[in-house]
Parts: structure tokens; C-alpha cells; sequence
């Protein structure tokens, strides 16, 4: 039978080019224009050249922002990753537990971040919250307002609670699709636990582990509304992270102009990292044979 | 479109980069090619070098700006030098 060959398909894409053309073409194409020029408001736009850029590219303050956002991604991925993998090796396999402990790992991430940021910012209060007041009845000179160690502290922990329970479902995921006949052959060779989760488990994760740290590398460095609504970006700049200081530059100053910029040298940072990432998956399953 | 705030350089810059989504578009129907191997040790297509190439030319240009000055021409040279070589190699 002969295969009819058209390019009628192509009409079935049309909807979604459309849609991604109006939510990310066009105001993307928007942002560049506006990164070049300065406007006063009321629509009207005067050329400035690369001006934002060079001064962006010089300022202390995109710099120190970029700077606490890597310190914040590296942290929270160093704890999160591991976490959650020797959270999903300590989950029960099968039976009633196995159902119970899923359900009690995805409760964290049903909950939206602004009630995550509340929940904390209460939770770490001195005068009503639980975690603050004891912490003051115990002598510890705790308080995230003032102390910009105390602040980190508490966002990097909110991190944690809300985002490890989903690398460890991942990994989770990726152990349970491992063959028994691996664990068999490694008991036969008498293989010590150390060695069946570095030479079976881990490789066997790999994939949904790379996934993993994508997601939340991703989700890290566009982090905004927790850290705003616990701290606000403070004491002082101590929080304030890229998309912090894009919105105080866009939306508090109405520097349309340099947030422009900001923003595009942002999407080139993450644009880049989301390749590398893609890349090495996609060569991952290659040499998986997927 | 006046709430786009085009001007005549970014219209350009983007009427560019459509140029050249079509040209490798139409090569690829016109020539249909398999991925190869270079040097980055991974398979890529023409579309793919396109894409390192356009992104690697953006931090070209934001490095010259960073680091030496306004006068871009001299960064779209490098850029010019760094596809050629992306092309060839990568």
C-alpha cells in the first residue's frame, strides 16, 4: 500500500503556534523593543540604544541579586536532591503504607506558593509563631526581619518542605521501575546496600533525577512569590532574588526600559541552562537506547 | 502595534532571525540531512547549530558590552566567526 504523503497535519499545530505566538511570541518581541528605548508612560517610547544593558551589565545591584540566586539554587538543590532520593529509598514499596506515604508526599506540592509563604511567615514569627517562639524560649536569637542569616535559613527550609517531597516522587517513580531480577542477581553476589544503590539504583534513576534537578533548577531560579511574601526580598537586599528585583525595577520604579533588559539577560541564563540540561537528557536516553 | 514599540533596528533584528528560521526550514524539505556527531561529542542537526549559534551570539554581544564597550560591530564579527565554526565543528 502506498503511503499518501500531505502536509495536512500542519493545520492541526496551527491552534498551538497560535497560542504560544500570543502568550510568549509576541510579548517577548515586545520586551526587546522596550529594552532598547526609555518611555515617561502614556505609550510613548524614546530611543535609548544598548544604554540599559551596559549599565546593567555594570550595576552591582543585577550582579549581587544574580549572585544570591545561584547561592540559593546551588543550596537548595544540594539538599533537596539528595533528600528526596533517601526519602523515596525509605518509602514503603507496595500495600496501604505505599498509598498512604504518595498521598502524604504530594500534599505539599497541592498547596499554592502564596499560602506556602504565609504559612512560613507566620509559622516563623517570634510573637505568634510556633516555630519562631519556641526558638525564642530556647534562647536562640532567631528573626527573620532583622537578621538576614535567620531569613535565609527560613526560605531555604520553606524550600525544602515544599519541593523535596517531588524529587522524591520522582525518584520514587524511577526505583519502582527497576526490575526485581537486579536486586536477586545482587543478593546472589552477596552485594552490600552501598553497592546495590550505586551501581543499580542510582544509574537506573538517573533519567527522572535529571528531570528532577531541571524542574527545580528551573523553579528555583524564577523563585518570587515565597520569598516575597516572607520577607519581602529583606532585611536589606539579603533576599532579594532576580525575579524580586525585575518586579521592583518593572512594576515599583517603572523602569520599563531596564527591567527590559534585565528580563531578556534572565531569559538568555535560563534559556542557556534549559539547553544544556535538554541536551545532556536527550543523550542520556540515546545511550539508554529510549 | 503601536503598543509593541517598534522600531526600525528591532524590526530588523527579528525580520533577521525569520529569515533564517525559513531558509533552514526550506533546506530542510528541499535537503533532508541525518544528525552528526562534532565535537561537543553529541549528534546535532542544522537546526541545532542554529540555535547555539544565535544563543552563544547573544552572550557574545552582552560579554562585549560587559567588558570592552558600546561598538557591537566588532562582537558581530566574533559572532560571525563563532557560527562559521559552529557549522563546521560543533
Amino acid at each position: 500500500m502506498e503511503k499518501t504523503l500531505n502536509q495536512k497535519a500542519w493545520f492541526l499545530v496551527l491552534p498551538v503556534f497560535l497560542l504560544v505566538a500570543f502568550s510568549a511570541v509576541i510579548p517577548l518581541m515586545t520586551v526587546v523593543n522596550y529594552s532598547l528605548q526609555d518611555t515617561f508612560g502614556n505609550n510613548k517610547f524614546f530611543w535609548a540604544g544598548l544604554e540599559w544593558y551596559t549599565e546593567l551589565l555594570h550595576s552591582e545591584r543585577l550582579w549581587s541579586a544574580f549572585g544570591r540566586q545561584i547561592i540559593f539554587s546551588a543550596i537548595i538543590l544540594a539538599i533537596e536532591v539528595p533528600l528526596g532520593v533517601f526519602v523515596a529509598l525509605n518509602m514503603p514499596k507496595k500495600g496501604v503504607w505505599a498509598s498512604l506515604s504518595l498521598v502524604l508526599m504530594a500534599l505539599p506540592l497541592l498547596i499554592p506558593w502564596n499560602v506556602v509563604g504565609t504559612i512560613w511567615q507566620i509559622f516563623g514569627r517570634v510573637d505568634i509563631g510556633l516555630l519562631g517562639h519556641t526558638l525564642a524560649a530556647l534562647g536562640i536569637d532567631y528573626n527573620y526581619t532583622r537578621d538576614p542569616l535567620a531569613a535565609w535559613v527560613t526560605i531555604i527550609t520553606m524550600d525544602v518542605w515544599h519541593w523535596t517531597s517531588l524529587v522524591a516522587l520522582l525518584s520514587y517513580a524511577g526505583l519502582q521501575s527497576i526490575p526485581e531480577a537486579y536486586y536477586q542477581a545482587a543478593k546472589i553476589d552477596q552485594a552490600s546496600r552501598w553497592s546495590v544503590f550505586w551501581f543499580i539504583e542510582l544509574p537506573k534513576m538517573q533519567g527522572v533525577l535529571m528531570i528532577a534537578i531541571l524542574i527545580r533548577f528551573m523553579d528555583s531560579f524564577m523563585i518570587y512569590t515565597e520569598p516575597f511574601v516572607v520577607t519581602g526580598g529583606g532585611p536589606g537586599n539579603a533576599t532579594t532574588f532576580l525575579s524580586i528585583d525585575l518586579v521592583k525595577m518593572a512594576l515599583g520604579q517603572f523602569d520599563l526600559g531596564p527591567a527590559a533588559a534585565f528580563s531578556l539577560m534572565y531569559f538568555l541564563v535560563v534559556m542557556l541552562v534549559s539547553w544544556v540540561f535538554y541536551t545532556v537528557m536527550t543523550n542520556l536516553d540515546k545511550k539508554a537506547g529510549y | 502595534m503601536g503598543w509593541m514599540a517598534w522600531t526600525l533596528p528591532t524590526a530588523i533584528f527579528f525580520a533577521v532571525i525569520g529569515a533564517l528560521l525559513l531558509i533552514m526550514s526550506v533546506l530542510a524539505i528541499r535537503y533532508p540531512e541525518t544528525p552528526r556527531m562534532g565535537i561537543l561529542r553529541m549528534e546535532t542537526t542544522r537546526g541545532d547549530r542554529l540555535f547555539i549559534t544565535l544563543l552563544g551570539s547573544a552572550f557574545i554581544c552582552l560579554a562585549w558590552l560587559g567588558l570592552v564597550g558600546e561598538n557591537l560591530w566588532w562582537a558581530l564579527g566574533i559572532c560571525f566567526v563563532y557560527a562559521l565554526a559552529v557549522f563546521r565543528w560543533v
